[in-house]
């Protein structure tokens, strides 16, 4: 199964709980799709043997063909490539790669070259892959695809941690995944951003759970919500020092028997919930 | 670019989420004076939880295109489909919405059966905070992209106020992350305010944003949040901004105060002003301002 594990708001356990997750799994994969601060790697410490550039192509345009009549800029919905009279200039950052220019050259004065954006990082042995976006690069989506279309054994499960936010990176994240967890936080800042990572979520109609981080006491301002929305709260994390100091060193928290038992019972309960919702 | 009018513009970024960056931004705003406020963090913002804007003006934010097939005149030749390098065009004639990147190549190859359309991307607000205050704020319909672009027409707007106001600051709260929006966020502003904490986590992303700030050539200050969770790592980080010659301006103890102070929906400054916290973002403010 392809578990999510995705959050709308930052900092509120999304690497702490698909992690752990992933450390009480057998046979199974994690894929760091947080390409943009990707941290799995802290915890999981792997032993990265082999490196997979991500490439995207962009326009290069041979002078000696061009005859400067603009189709190229005219065809580009990204502003990416600027037909002067005399030059035309590429903005490799803007372009999204798709071939309009190249395509609608009259001249067939444009191909198309390799530039790295990113690189794959796996643990052959442990099956963690983690996806890197080069600094002052702006697009993650390129890199998030080709980090799922690395996997191409068959795991029992694979865990997939996802960006914060609502926007492309999550949606190129959660695309085709069988169930998403939803990680959120008990203060209003948390239910706000977890409201618009439901609606992502709906959108694409993937079964979607909800874990508690740092919960005090008797939590009832996310329990309420999930009620009136319909979605299972999978497990409350409590707050605890002991897991904020172990988390801040870089350490798994499944050391510790009760919590390796919470996260074993968080994929038992991913499951019975996916099962009552095939027989509903 | 023909005048430039001097007004300081301050981003509060970090790089990890959840470290404190919006707690502490709306702390700073209830001490600005003559200030604009910008919420950068245009897919989940929460910055007008405490700052409880009330919307003065509206704005559509239409960028990109979508496209449709009109299944009446396509003949079934299937070249938009294999040319579309995202997939999303079906086998039945639709184009995923979801998919679709609007790249317009499938509408230049077929314009008479495929149409294009403009499309709302989200909104954006010009308001009023509670304490009278103006603020832009934006929100990035669900499961879009263009936030980079959304990002920079907030600014441009928090600019447009600020000088017809006369108004001696802009501050901003960033999005999270490393990416589009954080560039539009940075690009061009007098000092990134980068919010961390005593975590590996905090520490790995401190190091990336430090370095998209300097990419982008700007001035970088640090505060450490929670900082007492891990002083070793606090000392860390402290050797880092050392390093790369970064004022390292204060550091926030953690204290279950700033939850409580979130739950009740208001800024530490208002909650508790006498509190040790709101004494240290006072200090905060009057180092940057």
């Amino acid at each position: 199964m392809k578990i999510a594990v995705a959050s709308g708001k930052g900092g509120t356990g999304k690497t702490l709980v698909s992690t752990n997750l992933f450390s009480v799994l057998k046979d199974s994969a994690f894929l760091d799709c947080d390409v943009e601060e990707p941290n799995g790697h802290i915890f999981l410490k792997p032993n990265e043997t082999k490196i997979i550039p991500v490439d995207v192509k962009t326009p290069v345009v041979d002078e000696a063909k061009c005859s400067h009549c603009g189709k190229c800029a005219q065809v580009c919905n990204f502003n990416a490539i600027l037909s002067a009279k005399q030059k035309v200039l590429v903005f490799p950052e803007l372009c999204h790669s798709c071939g309009s220019c190249s395509y609608f050259c009259p001249e067939n004065a444009i191909s198309e070259q390799s530039r790295e954006i990113g690189n794959i990082k796996v643990d052959t042995n442990k099956h963690i892959y983690t996806g890197r976006l080069n600094i002052g690069e702006p697009m993650a989506p390129p890199v998030i695809k080709l980090l799922k279309n690395c996997i191409t054994k068959n795991y029992k499960d694979i865990v997939l941690d996802a960006p914060p936010g609502t926007s492309c990176p999550v949606v190129e994240t959660i695309a085709g995944v069988d169930y998403v967890v939803l990680v959120t936080e008990a203060t209003p800042f948390g239910l706000n951003d977890l409201k618009l990572a439901v609606e992502v979520v709906k959108k694409t109609n993937i079964p979607v759970g909800v874990v508690v981080n740092k919960t005090f006491e008797e939590e009832t301002l996310i329990a309420k919500y999930c009620e009136s929305e319909n979605i299972p709260v999978l497990l409350n994390i409590p707050h605890d020092n002991w897991i904020a100091s172990e988390y801040s060193k870089g350490n798994l928290i499944t050391s510790n028997e009760e919590y390796k038992n919470m996260f074993i019972k968080l994929r038992e309960d991913i499951q019975n919930d996916l099962k009552g919702r095939s027989l509903c | 670019m023909l005048s430039k009018v001097e007004v300081k513009q301050i981003t509060v970024i970090s790089g990890k989420g959840g470290t404190g960056k919006t707690t502490i931004t709306a702390a700073l705003a209830h001490l600005a004076q003559n200030t604009v406020f910008a919420d950068c963090d245009v897919d989940a913002a929460d910055l007008h939880i405490l700052l409880k804007p009330s919307i003065q003006e509206t704005y559509s934010f239409l960028a990109g295109q979508s496209y449709q097939i009109d299944n009446t005149k396509c003949t079934d030749c299937g070249k938009c489909r294999d040319l579309c390098r995202y997939d999303a065009i079906s086998s039945e004639h639709v184009i995923d919405p979801i998919a679709c990147e609007g790249c317009g190549l499938c509408y230049n190859l077929c314009p008479d059966v495929i149409t294009e359309t403009n499309k709302e991307a989200g909104k954006y607000f010009i308001s009023k905070t509670y304490f009278e205050a103006m603020m832009v704020h934006a929100k990035l319909n669900i499961a879009e992209d263009n936030s980079g672009k959304l990002v920079s027409m907030v600014r441009k707007k928090a600019r447009e106020i600020a000088i017809k106001n006369n108004n001696e600051y802009i501050l901003l709260d960033g999005p999270p992350g490393t990416g589009c929006p954080v560039n539009a966020a940075i690009v061009g502003v007098n000092l990134a305010l980068v919010v961390t904490e005593p975590t590996l986590s905090g520490i790995h992303d401190l190091e990336r944003i430090l370095a998209v700030a300097k990419h982008f050539g700007i001035t970088s200050a640090v505060v450490i949040n929670k900082f007492d969770i891990n002083e070793e790592n606090t000392a860390l980080i402290e050797e880092i901004c050392k390093k790369q010659n970064i004022n390292c301006l204060e550091k926030i103890p953690y204290d279950k105060i700033m939850v409580e102070s979130l739950i009740a929906e208001q800024s530490i400054i208002s909650f508790a002003p006498e509190h040790l916290i709101s004494k240290l973002i006072k200090n905060i403010w009057e180092q940057i301002k």
